[in-house]
């Protein structure tokens, strides 16, 4: 059971009182309709990183302040190489120990269009 | 003949203090400290089991927790129900007064055993029985040959009555946990200890030593028992130091959670244990740094018939004679592949036992390979048979004797007329193999040691690190091992950053110096470890012809199995492993994995570090179940949630279900009625005069601040930025995937406030969805979000007379339908108790939703019940709650919908505010995929026949796929399914609701429902309502 330092409690507590909460740094493009095609919307919707390697994920301290904050976690070993708030740049790059990087640009179209759909 | 095999002195047993016992209904006699093995052995009973497959006889081979065969039932009889304990290993069940055990899988008796017929029926019962079994034929399968396996087959009978034991769970922190109190383990505590560190020493057995129990070496110029007894007692006297002996470290988990099983009062005769005191413990325990001393276990040869009973480890006989005092017969053979297990044999020569040895390394006529013990054996007068292989161990339900040839240099063949040897027991020994077992656990991987052919623990976890010293790291001898202790403790205590300095610098500590330790341990320990590896001892007929090679005694696995699987082409050892049951067992091939590999690679020519181990999993010996579940079984397994009315529910006949962790009343069945029936009284109750629900459990979420309202309109997928103060509005709350997640109501309290009613099992998720954006997404947006959920309870009149009622009880406001309209709502003061009462409808009849505080819930139900009397109030469960919003054709989110549906498809276009800038979900709307006419929508359905109530779950099909017959041979494409559907006795039929490929436009279109009986029922789309089509009466 990892054990997982919380930025807001400054505690290291075990995982059972978190939740993990998915890719960080993955910000809701805002006012979404009309600035992304179909194809990169549904790429923010359905598609994560799923990196073997370093991670850049987010975790909610469930069962202690309810705050969801960003860790740094190594996802072979589950080393939790860092913890930081919501907002904050991570201390740690991503890298990805194999495999191939899914484009994931947030391309912004000016007009919707729904021609890239099926790809 | 009471303990004829027990020595007259010597061993950690107390002569002084007899016990009996029972097996298989005899009694037996033995001393305190013994185990249940040990004490069948001084009085001569090697016969213990039966195997799992051919029932062969099955004799005690080891002393430890690695013993496959000697498995027993403790505590057997009718009078012990709720303790019985199936499959205990004899070799650790120490005995008590009165233990009561029993043989497995036996029948009728150990010695006869009908199902030995299988070993004659062995051809038929290869490697991958059971699954070239499946390819003949599931019916012959299913209908005979799985019956009678499953009679043959298997192990102990678990008891079947509910465990009376009580156990508890621990939550423990330590610097540096050591595991195995063996001499390293001990070194390794004492060391740690200096440094002031927290020190845990968990050990598996009733006492430290390891394998100084049974070797009588000195250290430090002590006996060994001096040495331990005198290193635990300075251990025991240090506050930072915590000694757990019968405790076993059962897993490793990330960042050094480990888990450790404490077994309290197993062993205490009857009436010993303290009348509160666990059965076990079940220690969660978090460690900084972890000391792995956890030893080797003896490995077995494998030759023709070395399953008999008296076939034992070396190691096993040592510690028998040593620890026990115990004889395992009057003639024993030792027949071994290293010099370091004749150590045994010289004790039991010394013990007066007649010893020949069997030393298959090559024949050298000089004798310079010879080791130590091996010469000292000679000088002895034993005689010692050098470069002979064992052709097949000779006898029925016990060795009798063991045949023996002359090899060839290179190990291959017979090179000499055979011969056998007469003996009672056989010692082997075919090396050790270090535990490995929680160094894998943690994570970090295993390197191959081809000079001892041993897996040896690699580099540790970095995250989840832990260093081994001594034998579990192929470190064997006994100096080098107390050294690699310390040095271990040394390197973890310093990772921590304190340094380990003399024992004078702890103040609580009485141990007098640091030293190390020298053991009085020669030649005959640390030097000759010399292994001649031969994997399968050479013969002179192949393995699959004459008696067998056994491999896996516990799951009867051969080496024959073995060859079979590589010839049908299994390569990799998982599959091997599965296809043969190899190591499958519950001892999990702490015997035979080594062994396996070691054949395999001769039989695939690769190496053994090519084929690999298979994966270690925690536990690393069987666990009680109950110590897991701890004091969490039956009603503490989860939380119930009751609502402040629950008693009333209870007194007055509720039976009740579960919604999430919530206990909510179902229905009120009278005296006679089954739910039907029950169910149709009580929706006529609402539709006639007026019902009754506790909506307690709705969740309930404040959302204050300045933009509270802004926030509802981004979550909502309809508008709520002009709802005044005082109304209520339905909103329905989408994922980003412009799925539907939630529905409820909100109402709006103030300018900045809002109440948010969320489904009952959906509140938790949603209140984090919620928070989820305001953290992450809009920081900008000014709003807090409190759970109220249980400080309010929710009693919903509903019906043409709750008003009536009403009126009677709360008379400071005006509620006629003109001053307090539908979707509003006001304070007000009802018998006395202030009140917010919501005009919001979930029948689709005149309702009021009255909260009051929580611990004002029951006075307000009781109130509203004793005054409605006269308009005969009936109390309404979930149950009918369900059948009276569906006559409206109003969803239940989770049931009607499944996470794949939108609001389109739910025909709810009305709540989208497609004008709105923005909402979650909305862009997903916008997808092509979400407009698509072939998608699953939601639609009625209603019978042809207006008595059938279609079961929930039912399947639709177009009208020419309606299949012949039930369970059609080819399936048939399904058009969609029945989601809800009831029999509603106000629209005087039976009503469903389901949702259909592409269905909002098949209104009208005929299709069947193809039941499990073999009707088809024809049944007819239309609108998902049934009743009061205008949605007129709600707001009567």
């Amino acid at each position: 059971m990892l054990l997982i330092r919380c930025p807001y409690c400054e505690q290291d507590r075990p995982e059972v009182e978190f939740s993990y909460a998915h890719q960080a740094h993955k910000p809701r493009p805002e006012e979404a309709e009309g600035t992304l095609d179909d194809h990169n919307w549904a790429r923010w919707v359905y598609y994560r990183k799923n990196i073997k390697g370093v991670a850049h994920e987010r975790w909610y301290h469930a069962a202690g302040c309810r705050k969801f904050f960003n860790a740094v976690r190594d996802t072979v070993s589950s080393e939790v190489l860092a913890t930081y708030r919501s907002g904050e740049t991570p201390p740690i790059e991503e890298s990805r120990i194999e495999g191939e990087e899914i484009s994931f640009e947030y391309e912004r179209t000016t007009e919707p269009t729904s021609a890239e759909e099926g790809k | 003949m009471s303990q004829k095999f027990r020595q007259s002195e010597g061993g950690r047993i107390d002569r002084g203090e007899p016990l009996s016992f029972t097996f298989d209904g005899q009694i037996f006699e033995g001393y305190r400290g013994d185990t249940v093995a040990s004490a069948l052995l001084a009085n001569g009973v090697h016969l213990v089991g039966r195997s799992f497959k051919y029932h062969r006889p099955r004799g005690i081979v080891s002393a430890g927790v690695e013993e496959p065969n000697a498995l027993i039932d403790c505590n057997v009889t009718e009078a012990e129900r709720g303790t019985r304990e199936a499959n205990n290993r004899a070799t650790v069940t120490e005995l008590r007064q009165g233990l009561t055990t029993r043989s497995v899988n036996a029948f009728p008796s150990l010695r006869f055993d009908l199902g030995a017929i299988n070993t004659l029926l062995a051809r038929f019962f290869p490697a991958g029985f059971y699954y070239k079994t499946f390819l003949v034929s599931t019916r012959l399968w299913h209908g005979l040959i799985e019956p009678i396996i499953r009679r043959a087959a298997g192990l102990g009978v678990s008891d079947e009555s509910p465990d009376i034991a009580r156990y508890d769970a621990h939550y423990l922190h330590a610097d540096v946990v050591i595991v195995g109190a063996g001499p390293t383990g001990l070194q390794a505590a004492r060391t740690a200890a200096q440094s002031g560190a927290r020190v845990i020493l968990v050990e598996q057995d009733s006492l430290c030593g390891g394998s100084l129990l049974r070797d009588p070496v000195t250290i430090d110029g002590k006996d060994a028992e001096s040495w331990i007894n005198d290193v635990t007692a300075d251990l025991a006297a240090m506050s930072n130091v915590r000694v757990m002996t019968r405790t076993t470290l059962s897993g490793i988990f990330d960042h050094n959670m480990l888990t450790a099983l404490e077994r309290v009062t197993d062993h205490l005769d009857p009436g010993q244990a303290g009348l509160h005191t666990p059965r076990m413990r079940w220690h969660r325990i978090r460690a900084r740094q972890v000391v792995l001393a956890t030893g080797a276990f003896e490995r077995p040869l494998v030759f023709r018939n070395n399953d008999l009973p008296g076939i034992m480890f070396a190691s096993a006989v040592e510690t028998y004679l040593q620890r026990y005092g115990v004889r395992a017969g009057d003639r024993g053979v030792f027949v071994v592949n290293n010099d370091m297990a004749l150590s045994a044999a010289i004790k039991a020569h010394h013990a007066g036992i007649e010893v020949s040895v069997v030393d298959v390394r090559e024949a050298d006529r000089s004798q310079r390979n010879e080791g130590p013990n091996a010469r000292s054996l000679r000088d002895l007068g034993v005689p010692v048979h050098t470069g002979h292989t064992v052709i097949a161990a000779h006898g029925a339900r016990r060795v009798s004797g063991v045949e023996i040839a002359p090899m060839t240099l290179d190990g291959g063949k017979i090179s000499g007329e055979s011969r056998v040897l007469a003996c009672d027991f056989l010692a082997t020994s075919g090396g050790y193999n270090p535990i490995v077992h929680l160094h894998c656990q943690s994570g970090a991987k295993l390197d191959f040691d081809p000079e001892t052919a041993c897996f040896v623990p690699g580099p540790p976890n970095p995250t989840t690190p832990s260093l081994s010293a001594g034998a579990c790291r192929g470190v064997f001898g006994l100096n080098q091992a107390l050294i690699d202790g310390a040095d271990a403790a040394t390197r973890a205590v310093s990772a921590l950053g304190a340094t380990v300095g003399p024992i004078d610098a702890v103040s609580d500590g009485p141990v007098g110096k640091g030293t190390m330790p020298v053991s009085s341990s020669d030649d005959a320990h640390d030097g000759d470890l010399r292994i001649r590896h031969l994997w399968l001892l050479p013969s002179d007929k192949p393995t699959s012809k004459g008696g067998k090679y056994w491999v896996d005694f516990q799951n009867d696995v051969t080496a024959a199995d073995l060859e079979l699987a590589v010839r049908e082409n299994f390569r990799s050892v998982e599959h091997i492993k599965r296809y043969t049951t190899l190591g499958m067992a519950t001892d999990q091939g702490k015997t035979s994995n080594i062994n396996a590999l070691g054949i395999l690679s001769d039989v695939l020519g690769v190496t053994i570090p090519e084929i690999g181990t298979t994966t270690f999993r925690p536990p690393y010996t069987p666990t009680t179940f109950g110590a897991i579940a701890g004091r969490e079984p039956g009603d503490f397994l989860d939380v119930a949630r009751v609502t402040p009315m629950h008693d009333w529910h209870e007194a007055n006949g509720a039976l009740f279900e579960d919604v999430g962790q919530w206990k909510r009343a179902w229905y009120y069945p009278r005296p006679g009625e089954d739910i039907h029936a029950a169910v149709d009284r009580e929706c006529r109750a609402v539709r006639e005069g007026v019902g009754l629900l506790d909506a307690s459990t709705l969740g309930k979420i404040v959302v204050k601040g300045p933009d509270a309202a802004t926030f509802l309109n981004r979550v909502y997928t309809n508008k709520w930025l002009k709802l005044p103060v005082g109304r209520c509005r339905y909103g329905l709350m989408l994922g980003e995937d412009g799925m539907i997640m939630d529905d409820g109501v909100s109402s709006r309290l103030g300018e900045d406030e809002f109440l948010m009613t969320t489904t009952t099992g959906g509140a938790a998720s949603v209140l984090t969805h919620l928070e989820d954006y305001l953290q992450t997404e809009w920081t900008d947006l000014k709003v807090y979000l409190t759970s109220v959920t249980e400080q309010w309870a929710v009693a919903s009149l509903n019906g043409p007379r709750a008003r009536d009622l009403l009126a009677e009880l709360c008379t400071d406001i005006d509620l006629s339908p003109e001053a307090f309209t539908f979707m509003s709502w006001q304070d007000a003061t009802v018998v006395g108790i202030k009140a917010r009462i919501f005009r919001i409808s979930f029948t689709g009849d005149l309702a009021f939703e009255i909260n009051v505080p929580a611990d004002q819930g029951m006075a307000l139900w009781s109130a509203l019940m004793t005054a409605g009397s006269k308009y005969g109030i009936t109390p309404y469960g979930t149950e009918a709650m369900h059948v009276l919003r569906a006559e409206k054709g109003f969803i239940i989110v989770g049931q009607d919908t499944d996470g794949s549906l939108n609001p389109y498809d739910m025909g709810m276009d009305w709540i989208v505010g497609a004008d709105k800038n923005d909402f979650i979900g909305k862009r997903s709307l916008s997808r092509k995929d979400m407009a698509d006419p072939l998608r699953k929508q939601f639609v009625g359905i209603l019978t042809e026949d207006p008595s059938v109530v279609l079961p929930e779950g039912a399947q639709l099909v177009s009208a020419e796929d309606a299949p012949a017959q039930a369970f059609p041979k080819s399936p048939v494409p399904m058009q969609g399914h029945v989601s809800s559907s009831y029999w509603s006795s106000a629209a005087g039929r039976s009503i469903a609701m389901g949702i259909v490929k592409g269905g909002l436009a098949r209104k009208g279109e005929r299709l069947i429902v193809p039941l499990e009986d073999g009707r088809n029922v024809p049944v007819t789309l239309g609108d998902p309502i049934f009743f009061d089509n205008q949605g007129e009466r709600q707001h009567g």
